[in-house]
């Protein structure tokens, strides 16, 4: 299905965000999720499916101010 | 000065980790500052976050997370709860902007982030102005601490509206606040000191100086120099001369 994933139009197989994370290689990467523009907790990923057209963020720790 | 969120903080710099030449630059800067708290970020996957992350674990400092760049509440949220999670704390340097110019706080927007997050269990450092009404709505709101800025974000300018900042000190006496923003010099951040602010969050004026390293050393000197004037009760301004030297015992010449 297509996911859209840190705004680049991606075809992952899921079924669940875990999966698709594993898919992208950041299964063990240390990173926050949000799926449609709503938080998802490292401890929900397996149980959350994804759906063609969602729109999946990726974020990582970055610098700032 | 005062604890922010049940810590004292063992300096009252608080640097942000943007805008270095390069991170080794970065890492010395920060031991160069003796700065007590790290600003930090989140920002898509790009490979970089991890040995970014592992330099700023490696400065043993206590990281604020902001969200920076968000432009709504909603957007604030989602953003403080990935970074609560990435970053393992409670603490979130929460901006909404509201104008892209300026990098004005939205405060409608931050009043409703801050009431979401301060129930969530969020500790909330909202970045704000000086205006004291929007302080007090954010204090009900759940907010312990308050950021005001001195001037727009990265800018340089100093403490902008100096009337507007005393009046904001004077109205709270027991909340914590930190001068955000704006801050160009170490005069600055003395000045901040002095009025009574406990702590500085600054980052451009470190990362962008010709010599960030001397220019953090700059600032650790500075704000040291201003927190001891504060404790050290500074004389009260007048309009008038009046003589240091006793005038009793003149010679009649």
């Amino acid at each position: 299905m297509r996911i859209e994933v840190n705004g680049e139009s991606r075809e992952l197989a899921g079924p669940t965000l875990a999966d698709a994370l594993a898919e992208l290689g950041w299964a063990d990467a240390r990173v926050a999720t949000a799926l449609n523009g709503a938080f998802v907790p490292k401890g929900a990923r397996g149980e959350t499916a994804l759906n063609a057209g969602d729109r999946l963020e990726v974020l990582a720790p970055m610098q700032g101010g | 000065m005062r604890d922010f969120h049940g810590v004292r903080l063992a300096s009252p710099l608080m640097l942000g980790t943007a805008q270095y030449p390069s991170p080794a630059v970065m890492e010395e800067a920060f031991r160069a500052s003796g700065a007590s708290v790290a600003t930090v970020s989140l920002r898509r996957e790009g490979g970089q976050g991890q040995a970014f992350w592992d330099i700023i674990r490696g400065l043993g400092l206590h990281v604020l997370p902001n969200t920076a760049g968000c432009h709504s509440a909603r957007e604030a949220i989602t953003t403080a709860q990935m970074a609560r999670e990435l970053f393992g704390t409670n603490w979130i340097k929460l901006e909404v902007i509201g104008d892209a110019d300026t990098l004005q706080p939205d405060p409608f927007g931050l009043l409703e982030a801050t009431e979401a997050l301060a129930a969530d269990g969020f500790e909330v450092f909202p970045f704000t102005t000086e205006d004291q009404v929007l302080a007090k709505r954010l204090l009900e709101a759940g907010a312990q601490v308050l950021m005001p800025w001195g001037a727009p974000i990265g800018s340089g300018l100093g403490l902008n509206n100096r009337y507007g900042l005393r009046t904001l000190r004077a109205a709270f006496p027991d909340v914590p606040m930190v001068i955000d923003a704006g801050l160009g010099l170490p005069s600055h951040a003395a000045d901040a000191l002095e009025m009574g602010f406990d702590a500085v969050l600054l980052n451009t004026a470190v990362a962008q100086a010709g010599d960030p390293v001397a220019m953090a050393r700059a600032f650790a000197l500075a704000v040291e120099a201003g927190a001891l004037a504060r404790q050290a009760d500074p004389m009260a301004p007048r309009d008038m001369a009046q003589p240091s030297t006793p005038v009793i015992g003149k010679a009649w010449l």
